[in-house]
């Protein structure tokens, strides 16, 4: 569709204002694999009450968007239970052990010129690009 | 209101706004995310204005960072070392193949919890689990390369 690039531009800037507040309000980077990571192994306890509060505003304001403005969401994901889960593991462990993800690295790392953050952008987005031609090749497990 | 109080309604609004900003944007639809990472079929182009509408204010806030404090909390982030180790780069290929297997990172897959069925419910718990079981896998891998 020709008005996805503006509702990118859109969504984008709506994340970059929400890791702007969480970095000048409250002095943390927001990386969702970080926030939710340090809960699940209990490495940054004292924090814990802000990262739940993060997360249930992150997993309720989609849903409620949705439904006050009746907005067509579907994530059009895989049926396929292996693949589903073999894709979290992965995203699970991978993410903890580089220490960050697509927000963390990604928009907030790339935006402070962290050079860890740009080159694990490079590896993830490289590691993701090859996964999907393989699939779509290999397997035409994807449309 | 204390100052407790005011950080947790920060992180509510930056959580929220964040999930409304991945669903927008396309980050919840993993047909928008896997075709983004198509660059050698049908490339999607949207993530790149996704990508680059969230670096702006970003870049701006570390910009107005500089010097300052944090209006709740005693200090910014310790500039992040910059070498780029084994774990980083392991860690970020594995994560890229599981972003490119389901079309979901961390953000999008809490975003998505409520309204992505029993796909988003299952993906949610593998990644809670393959994070759980990081500190133990990360020091086999490392006893195991030192020897």
């Amino acid at each position: 569709m020709e008005t996805d690039w503006i509702m990118g531009l859109v969504g984008g800037l709506m994340i970059g204002l929400a890791a702007s507040l969480y970095l000048l309000g409250n002095g943390r980077i927001m990386g969702a694999s970080g926030i939710i990571g340090g809960l699940v192994d209990k490495s940054e306890w004292s924090s814990a009450a802000d990262r739940i509060v993060f997360l249930i505003g992150l997993m309720l304001a989609p849903s409620i968007f949705i439904f006050i403005f009746d907005f067509e969401a579907d994530t059009k994901a895989t049926t396929n239970v292996i693949i589903l889960i073999l894709a979290g593991l992965l995203v699970g462990f991978g993410t903890r052990l580089a220490n960050g993800c697509t927000s963390g690295h990604g928009v907030c790392g790339i935006s402070r010129l962290s050079i860890r953050g740009i080159a694990s952008t490079i590896f993830y987005i490289s590691a993701g690009a090859v996964t999907v031609a393989l699939l779509r090749n290999l397997w035409g497990a994807i449309q | 209101m204390g100052g407790y109080t005011i950080k947790r309604l920060i992180a509510f609004c930056s959580g929220s706004l964040f999930g409304v900003g991945l669903l927008l944007s396309g980050m919840t639809d993993t047909s928008k995310v896997q075709g983004w990472l198509d660059f050698f079929g049908n490339w999607d182009p949207t993530l790149a204005f996704v990508m680059g509408g969230a670096m702006i204010p970003m870049f701006l806030a570390w910009r107005v960072s500089k010097g300052r404090k944090p209006i709740y909390a005693e200090n910014f982030p310790a500039e992040p070392q910059s070498n780029i180790n084994r774990d980083l780069i392991l860690g970020s290929a594995l994560f890229g193949v599981g972003w490119g297997l389901a079309g979901l990172c961390p953000g999008p897959a809490i975003a998505s919890l409520i309204f992505g069925g029993s796909q988003s419910a299952l993906f949610v718990l593998a990644m809670l689990l393959g994070m759980r079981l990081t500190p133990q896998i990360r020091s086999q891998i490392s006893s195991s390369s030192a020897t």
